[in-house]
Protein backbone atom coordinates (compact mmCIF):
# COMPACT_ATOMS: atom_id res chain seq x y z
CA UNK A 1 0.00 0.00 0.00
CA UNK A 2 1.83 3.06 -1.26
CA UNK A 3 1.16 6.27 0.59
CA UNK A 4 2.56 9.74 0.41
CA UNK A 5 4.67 10.88 3.30
CA UNK A 6 6.61 13.97 4.08
CA UNK A 7 9.76 13.44 6.06
CA UNK A 8 11.43 16.50 7.47
CA UNK A 9 14.66 16.25 9.38
CA UNK A 10 17.20 18.58 10.90
CA UNK A 11 20.89 17.94 10.37
CA UNK A 12 23.35 19.42 12.85
CA UNK A 13 24.75 22.76 11.68
CA UNK A 14 28.43 21.81 11.75
CA UNK A 15 28.32 19.29 8.86
CA UNK A 16 29.86 20.29 5.56
CA UNK A 17 27.76 20.78 2.46
CA UNK A 18 29.14 17.74 0.63
CA UNK A 19 28.55 15.59 3.70
CA UNK A 20 24.96 16.81 3.84
CA UNK A 21 24.48 15.95 0.15
CA UNK A 22 25.97 12.52 0.79
CA UNK A 23 23.63 11.98 3.73
CA UNK A 24 20.57 12.96 1.70
CA UNK A 25 21.66 10.74 -1.18
CA UNK A 26 22.04 7.89 1.31
CA UNK A 27 18.47 8.30 2.55
CA UNK A 28 17.16 8.54 -1.02
CA UNK A 29 18.99 5.30 -1.76
CA UNK A 30 17.33 3.70 1.25
CA UNK A 31 13.89 4.75 0.05
CA UNK A 32 14.34 3.45 -3.49
CA UNK A 33 15.97 0.24 -2.25
CA UNK A 34 12.99 -0.41 0.02
CA UNK A 35 10.49 -0.17 -2.84
CA UNK A 36 9.44 3.45 -2.47
CA UNK A 37 9.89 6.44 -4.73
CA UNK A 38 11.33 9.84 -3.89
CA UNK A 39 9.04 12.53 -5.27
CA UNK A 40 11.10 15.52 -4.26
CA UNK A 41 13.93 16.47 -1.98
CA UNK A 42 14.37 20.00 -0.82
CA UNK A 43 17.06 21.58 1.27
CA UNK A 44 15.34 24.32 3.22
CA UNK A 45 18.67 25.69 4.37
CA UNK A 46 19.98 26.75 7.69
CA UNK A 47 17.41 28.00 10.16
CA UNK A 48 17.34 29.03 13.76
CA UNK A 49 15.66 26.46 15.95
CA UNK A 50 12.78 27.55 18.15
CA UNK A 51 14.40 25.79 21.08
CA UNK A 52 17.71 24.13 21.83
CA UNK A 53 18.05 20.59 20.48
CA UNK A 54 21.09 18.58 21.60
CA UNK A 55 22.85 21.83 22.49
CA UNK A 56 22.38 23.22 18.98
CA UNK A 57 20.53 26.44 18.33
CA UNK A 58 20.32 26.18 14.56
CA UNK A 59 20.19 23.42 12.01
CA UNK A 60 19.94 22.45 8.36
CA UNK A 61 16.36 21.58 7.47
CA UNK A 62 15.75 18.96 4.78
CA UNK A 63 12.33 18.02 3.43
CA UNK A 64 11.68 14.80 1.51
CA UNK A 65 8.39 13.84 -0.09
CA UNK A 66 8.19 10.11 -0.73
CA UNK A 67 5.77 7.43 -1.81
CA UNK A 68 6.22 4.44 0.44
CA UNK A 69 4.37 1.92 2.55
CA UNK A 70 4.22 2.01 6.30
CA UNK A 71 6.93 -0.54 7.03
CA UNK A 72 9.39 1.34 4.83
CA UNK A 73 8.65 4.58 6.66
CA UNK A 74 9.31 2.76 9.91
CA UNK A 75 12.65 1.63 8.55
CA UNK A 76 13.55 5.16 7.40
CA UNK A 77 12.62 6.50 10.82
CA UNK A 78 14.87 3.92 12.46
CA UNK A 79 17.74 4.97 10.22
CA UNK A 80 17.13 8.64 10.98
CA UNK A 81 17.17 7.85 14.67
CA UNK A 82 20.50 6.06 14.55
CA UNK A 83 22.25 8.40 12.12
CA UNK A 84 24.40 10.68 14.19
CA UNK A 85 24.18 14.01 12.26
CA UNK A 86 20.36 14.03 12.30
CA UNK A 87 19.18 15.75 15.46
CA UNK A 88 15.42 15.76 14.91
CA UNK A 89 12.93 14.42 12.40
CA UNK A 90 9.20 14.22 11.73
CA UNK A 91 7.27 12.11 9.24
CA UNK A 92 3.77 13.14 8.28
CA UNK A 93 1.34 11.21 6.12
CA UNK A 94 0.00 13.49 3.43
CA UNK A 95 -2.25 11.48 1.09
CA UNK A 96 -5.47 11.80 3.12
CA UNK A 97 -4.95 15.53 3.44
CA UNK A 98 -4.22 15.87 -0.28
CA UNK A 99 -7.35 13.91 -1.12
CA UNK A 100 -9.42 16.16 1.11
CA UNK A 101 -7.98 19.32 -0.42
CA UNK A 102 -8.53 17.99 -3.95
CA UNK A 103 -12.16 17.27 -3.08
CA UNK A 104 -12.70 20.79 -1.76
CA UNK A 105 -11.07 22.24 -4.87
CA UNK A 106 -13.31 20.12 -7.11
CA UNK A 107 -16.43 21.25 -5.26
CA UNK A 108 -15.33 24.85 -5.51
CA UNK A 109 -14.72 24.49 -9.26
CA UNK A 110 -18.24 23.13 -9.85
CA UNK A 111 -19.73 25.95 -7.78
CA UNK A 112 -17.93 28.52 -9.90
CA UNK A 113 -19.38 27.03 -13.06
CA UNK A 114 -22.89 27.16 -11.62
CA UNK A 115 -22.49 30.78 -10.65
CA UNK A 116 -21.09 31.64 -14.09
CA UNK A 117 -23.99 30.08 -16.02
CA UNK A 118 -26.88 32.12 -14.57
CA UNK A 119 -24.76 35.23 -14.99
CA UNK A 120 -24.27 34.42 -18.68
CA UNK A 121 -27.97 33.81 -19.34
CA UNK A 122 -29.24 37.22 -18.16
CA UNK A 123 -26.41 38.85 -20.10
CA UNK A 124 -27.71 37.24 -23.30
CA UNK A 125 -31.24 38.15 -22.33
CA UNK A 126 -30.15 41.74 -21.85
CA UNK A 127 -28.35 41.73 -25.18
CA UNK A 128 -31.37 40.42 -27.08
CA UNK A 129 -33.79 43.23 -26.04
CA UNK A 130 -31.06 45.71 -26.79
CA UNK A 131 -30.78 44.29 -30.27
CA UNK A 132 -34.58 44.40 -30.59
CA UNK A 133 -34.70 48.07 -29.61
CA UNK A 134 -31.94 48.80 -32.09
CA UNK A 135 -34.00 47.14 -34.82
CA UNK A 136 -37.07 49.07 -33.69
CA UNK A 137 -35.20 52.36 -33.80
CA UNK A 138 -33.75 51.49 -37.19
CA UNK B 1 -35.46 37.40 41.34
CA UNK B 2 -33.00 36.63 38.62
CA UNK B 3 -35.51 37.61 35.98
CA UNK B 4 -36.17 40.91 37.67
CA UNK B 5 -32.51 41.84 37.84
CA UNK B 6 -31.90 40.91 34.24
CA UNK B 7 -34.87 42.93 33.00
CA UNK B 8 -33.82 45.92 35.05
CA UNK B 9 -30.25 45.76 33.76
CA UNK B 10 -31.27 45.38 30.13
CA UNK B 11 -32.95 48.80 29.79
CA UNK B 12 -30.15 50.45 31.74
CA UNK B 13 -27.60 49.06 29.29
CA UNK B 14 -29.47 50.40 26.30
CA UNK B 15 -28.86 54.14 26.83
CA UNK B 16 -25.22 53.39 27.63
CA UNK B 17 -24.73 51.33 24.51
CA UNK B 18 -25.99 54.23 22.37
CA UNK B 19 -28.41 52.19 20.30
CA UNK B 20 -26.10 49.29 19.59
CA UNK B 21 -27.84 47.02 22.07
CA UNK B 22 -28.97 44.68 19.32
CA UNK B 23 -27.07 41.56 20.31
CA UNK B 24 -28.66 40.92 23.67
CA UNK B 25 -26.40 38.01 24.46
CA UNK B 26 -24.43 39.94 27.07
CA UNK B 27 -25.83 39.60 30.55
CA UNK B 28 -26.28 43.28 31.25
CA UNK B 29 -23.87 46.08 31.98
CA UNK B 30 -22.50 44.49 35.13
CA UNK B 31 -19.76 42.74 33.16
CA UNK B 32 -16.89 45.06 32.23
CA UNK B 33 -15.97 45.00 28.55
CA UNK B 34 -15.95 41.22 28.25
CA UNK B 35 -13.14 38.99 27.04
CA UNK B 36 -14.06 39.49 23.39
CA UNK B 37 -10.66 40.81 22.36
CA UNK B 38 -10.54 44.57 22.13
CA UNK B 39 -14.24 45.31 22.07
CA UNK B 40 -15.17 47.77 24.78
CA UNK B 41 -18.70 48.47 25.94
CA UNK B 42 -19.16 51.59 23.90
CA UNK B 43 -17.16 50.50 20.88
CA UNK B 44 -18.57 48.74 17.89
CA UNK B 45 -17.71 45.07 18.04
CA UNK B 46 -16.69 43.79 14.66
CA UNK B 47 -17.90 40.34 13.77
CA UNK B 48 -14.90 38.05 13.71
CA UNK B 49 -14.49 35.82 10.67
CA UNK B 50 -12.41 32.74 10.08
CA UNK B 51 -9.26 33.71 8.22
CA UNK B 52 -9.02 30.31 6.56
CA UNK B 53 -12.60 30.39 5.29
CA UNK B 54 -12.33 33.95 3.98
CA UNK B 55 -8.96 33.58 2.26
CA UNK B 56 -9.82 30.02 1.14
CA UNK B 57 -6.74 28.43 2.66
CA UNK B 58 -7.54 24.71 2.41
CA UNK B 59 -4.49 22.99 3.78
CA UNK B 60 -2.99 24.24 7.02
CA UNK B 61 0.55 23.01 6.77
CA UNK B 62 3.05 22.75 9.57
CA UNK B 63 5.74 24.22 7.34
CA UNK B 64 4.38 27.75 6.84
CA UNK B 65 5.52 29.25 10.08
CA UNK B 66 4.39 32.73 9.07
CA UNK B 67 0.78 31.62 8.96
CA UNK B 68 0.93 29.60 12.17
CA UNK B 69 2.67 32.35 14.10
CA UNK B 70 -0.40 34.55 13.80
CA UNK B 71 -2.28 32.04 15.93
CA UNK B 72 0.35 31.54 18.58
CA UNK B 73 0.60 33.88 21.56
CA UNK B 74 3.81 35.49 22.66
CA UNK B 75 4.61 32.71 25.09
CA UNK B 76 4.00 30.06 22.44
CA UNK B 77 0.47 29.10 23.39
CA UNK B 78 -2.20 28.36 20.82
CA UNK B 79 -4.65 31.27 20.82
CA UNK B 80 -8.24 30.13 21.52
CA UNK B 81 -10.68 30.58 18.71
CA UNK B 82 -12.88 32.76 20.84
CA UNK B 83 -10.19 35.39 20.41
CA UNK B 84 -9.17 34.76 16.81
CA UNK B 85 -12.54 33.91 15.28
CA UNK B 86 -11.29 30.78 13.51
CA UNK B 87 -14.05 28.24 12.84
CA UNK B 88 -14.06 24.88 14.61
CA UNK B 89 -12.89 22.82 11.64
CA UNK B 90 -9.96 25.06 10.90
CA UNK B 91 -8.99 25.46 14.54
CA UNK B 92 -8.66 21.69 14.75
CA UNK B 93 -6.35 21.59 11.75
CA UNK B 94 -4.50 24.61 13.01
CA UNK B 95 -3.85 23.05 16.41
CA UNK B 96 -2.54 19.91 14.74
CA UNK B 97 -0.24 21.92 12.46
CA UNK B 98 1.09 23.99 15.36
CA UNK B 99 1.85 20.86 17.36
CA UNK B 100 3.68 19.31 14.41
CA UNK B 101 5.65 22.52 13.92
CA UNK B 102 6.61 22.49 17.59
CA UNK B 103 7.86 18.96 17.25
CA UNK B 104 10.30 19.88 14.49
CA UNK B 105 11.48 23.03 16.27
CA UNK B 106 9.80 25.49 13.92
CA UNK B 107 7.68 26.87 16.77
CA UNK B 108 8.56 26.93 20.45
CA UNK B 109 6.79 24.85 23.06
CA UNK B 110 7.32 27.72 25.47
CA UNK B 111 9.13 30.92 24.60
CA UNK B 112 11.91 31.71 27.01
CA UNK B 113 12.17 35.04 28.77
Amino acid sequence: MQRTYEIMFIVRPDVLDEDLDKLIAGFEGNVTAGGGTVKSTEKLGRRKLAYTVKKFNDGNYVLMTIDADGSLVGEIERRLRVSEPVIKFISVRMDEEEKRVAKIKAIRATRKKLSAQPAAVPAEGAAAPAAATEQASA
Amino acid sequence: MADETSTSSAPSSRPEGSGSGGPGGRPGAGRPAGPGGGGGRKFFRRKKVCKFCVEKIDAIHYRDVRLLQQFVAERGKIVPRRLTGVCTTHQRGLARAIKQARNIALLPFAARY
